[in-house]
């Protein structure tokens, strides 16, 4: 019965094939819409959930100052290499600790300069941040607590400084001293921020704080935590020792700020995901006003096969029949315009996520989903009229012009 | 005497009996008898002529006939079921298995082929695909059309849609056929060629056949004549046409 239903759905499209395919225009449009968007949405925050990973993994950052209101610090007291290893020390859930400081400084080598972060660190720096080697060496701990004069360049600095010769073993100036590059990093492209992390120079921390600073401080203790450790506890044992180790009375607020990256990952996750759920409602309207549109269609078609209906009917179809018939010539429109609408949708999304620099993510559930919601909108808006069009008296219905 | 004929030509049980038959449209004031109790009784391979002026109740008998309509009051025994009796569902089956319809206005689908138009009952009958086509051949076969198989009915004359709706009436091997004023919109010529294919099918394959006109030339192909008046069948006899034949 629904293969008869389904064969008298196809003959009668095949009828009407431009009116059919303005029926379906809503559904596509809709079907369209939801899944470019929701492609594009997961695109966006699978870039930026990759672009977090890639500046350390279960990565904390503690800095100095008193946050005062969003991205506002009142200054304090620089932290101590002290800290850092009271720190690694004191709590068992870190992998690695890394006091860092880093200053503004223009790189010169032979006649190229260029204006780059110089960031003193210890060894455990790179792991914490995610960096690692292209070609050369990391310096060892030794040479990191004499406070050598090496240092491992970012490639956006090899490339300006050295353009195509091979950095390792030259000789760069910082300020007052000449450091010998032993290592390049491997490039990190772009930060969530928009910044450039591979525009950098790492030099042992003794170096930076003796020979460019020349004071004791450290601004910044990057941590990372050990896979599957609570990170609230850490945060919190952090802050707990912090405090401690900078005389902190119990009334006092913390001249420090603890920043988990997880966090932040999870703020712009969901900002990401609460956009894409937003836009995509927009084009579930339009899945809607598609549905409202088969409607009308169908219902106008009823009113037009009146006749066909009661010769139907007089040969001997069944009430359910009928009803079969045009329910399945809705859901056959509607679910075409579905099927129509993806290949759009995945069209449309592979081209933007190349114009946009998002990963393309093709995900198969929203498009089942859509699928299935276009089937279902034909199947709730094609009821009425089919039913209105079983109910009819074959005899009034003969009689119809 | 038309009771010997009668007797004569049936010794079997009647196709369809009307017993005391009433339609009533409306109510009250407004009510309307189309049908005041008529008696009929029609016979397998009978070929009966139905006349009589408009609002006479030959149509609301047809409807009935056809079970597309229920008597108010009354019983229609369609080979012993009493139609009155069934609902919509049933009633279209009992018209499925049964019944075949050809209509003044020819009704056939638009745009839609001779071929797939006589397949149209097959396929509420479930036939299987490659027995449709061949069955459906055959009857455009047997109403002369076999080469107009792909046209539709804006490509085909009147007479030619008018058998194309012969072949789909008689496609299923019904037990009786209900043609309402089957030459209606055509002219003579076209006229003779429908009457001679509803007599050969009645003569050939036994199709009981009932027939609305108000063309005498057209009920003389009967053998049976039945005249209603004011809802009420005034006369009922045996056509002279037919004794001679």
């Amino acid at each position: 019965m629904l293969g008869n239903a389904l064969l008298l759905a196809f003959r009668e499209l095949r009828r009407n094939v431009m009116r059919s395919i303005l029926t379906m225009l809503g559904i596509i449009i809709g079907v369209a819409s939801v899944i470019t968007l929701v492609t594009l949405g997961n695109g966006a925050t699978r870039q930026v959930t990759q672009q977090i990973a890639s500046l350390g993994s279960n990565l904390m950052m503690i800095s100095v100052g008193k946050r005062t209101g969003p991205g506002q610090m009142s200054g304090a007291e620089a932290f101590k290499i002290a800290d850092a290893e009271a720190l690694l020390h004191e709590i068992p859930e870190l992998a690695a600790v890394a006091p860092v400081a880093s200053s503004a400084t223009t790189a010169i080598f032979a006649n190229e300069n260029w204006s780059t972060n110089v960031t003193g660190s210890t060894d455990a720096f790179f792991p914490v941040s995610n960096q690692q080697i292209a070609q050369g060496r990391l310096f060892t701990a030794s040479e990191a607590r004499v406070g050598a004069a090496l240092c491992i360049i970012g490639q956006t600095v090899a490339t300006k400084l050295f353009a195509l010769q091979n950095p390792l073993g030259n000789r760069i100036r910082l300020q007052k001293i000449s450091c010998e590059v032993i290592g390049v990093l491997l490039s990190k492209g772009q930060s969530t921020m928009g910044s450039d992390q591979d525009d950098l120079i790492v030099i042992p921390l003794r170096t930076f704080q003796r020979r460019i600073a020349g004071n004791q401080d450290v601004n910044l203790i990057k941590v990372s935590v050990k896979d599957g450790v609570d990170a609230d506890l850490v945060k919190r044992d952090i802050e707990r020792i912090m405090r401690t180790r900078r005389h902190l009375a119990s009334n006092e607020e913390n001249n420090f700020n603890v920043l988990d990256m997880k966090e932040i990952t999870a703020m712009l996750t969901t900002t990401t995901r609460t956009m894409t759920g937003l836009l995509s409602a927009v084009g579930a309207v339009s899945l809607l006003v598609g549905g409202i549109g088969i409607m009308n269609i169908m219902l106008v078609s009823v009113t037009e096969r009146t006749r066909e209906i009661g010769i139907r009917l007089a040969i001997g179809a069944l009430e359910r029949e009928v009803l079969l018939q045009f329910l399945v010539e809705a859901v056959v429109l509607s679910s075409f315009g579905g099927l129509i609408g993806i290949a759009l949708a995945l069209t449309t999304a592979i081209a933007l996520s190349g114009i946009m620099q998002v990963p393309f993510v093709f995900e198969g559930g929203i498009v089942a989903i859509a699928f299935l919601f276009s089937a279902s909108v034909g199947i709730i808006f094609g009821y009425f009229p089919a039913r209105k069009a079983a109910r009819l008296d074959p005899i009034e219905a003969l009689r119809h012009e | 005497m038309n009771a010997e004929v009668n007797q004569a030509l049936h010794q079997a049980a009647p196709l369809l009996e009307l017993q005391q038959v009433t339609k009533i449209y409306g109510k009250g004031d407004a009510e309307m008898h189309a049908l005041a109790g008529i008696d009929l009784s029609i016979y397998p391979g009978e070929f009966v002529a139905v006349m009589g002026p408009s609002g006479s109740g030959k149509s609301t008998c047809m409807n009935i006939l056809g079970c597309l309509d229920t008597p108010t009051s009354g019983t229609y025994l369609f080979q012993g079921v009493d139609v009155g009796a069934l609902n919509r569902n049933q009633r279209a089956l009992l018209r499925r298995h049964y019944l075949g319809f050809v209509f003044q206005g020819f009704n056939l689908l638009n745009r839609t082929s001779a071929l797939e138009n006589v397949e149209l009952p097959l396929i509420y009958r479930g036939s299987p695909t490659q027995q449709r086509r061949t069955m459906a051949r055959e009857a455009l076969r047997k109403v002369g059309l076999s080469d107009r198989a792909n046209h539709t009915p804006g490509e085909l004359s009147g007479g030619q849609q008018q058998r194309v709706a012969i072949a789909r009436a008689i496609v299923t091997g019904p037990s009786l056929l209900l043609a309402d004023e089957p030459t209606g919109n055509l002219d003579s010529a076209r006229s003779i060629e429908i009457m001679d294919l509803l007599t050969a099918f009645n003569r050939d394959q036994g199709i009981t056949v009932v027939m609305v006109t108000h063309e005498p030339e057209m009920a003389a192909y009967a053998r049976r004549i039945v005249h209603f008046k004011d809802g009420l069948i005034e006369a009922d006899h045996v056509s002279e046409n037919a004794l001679t034949c």
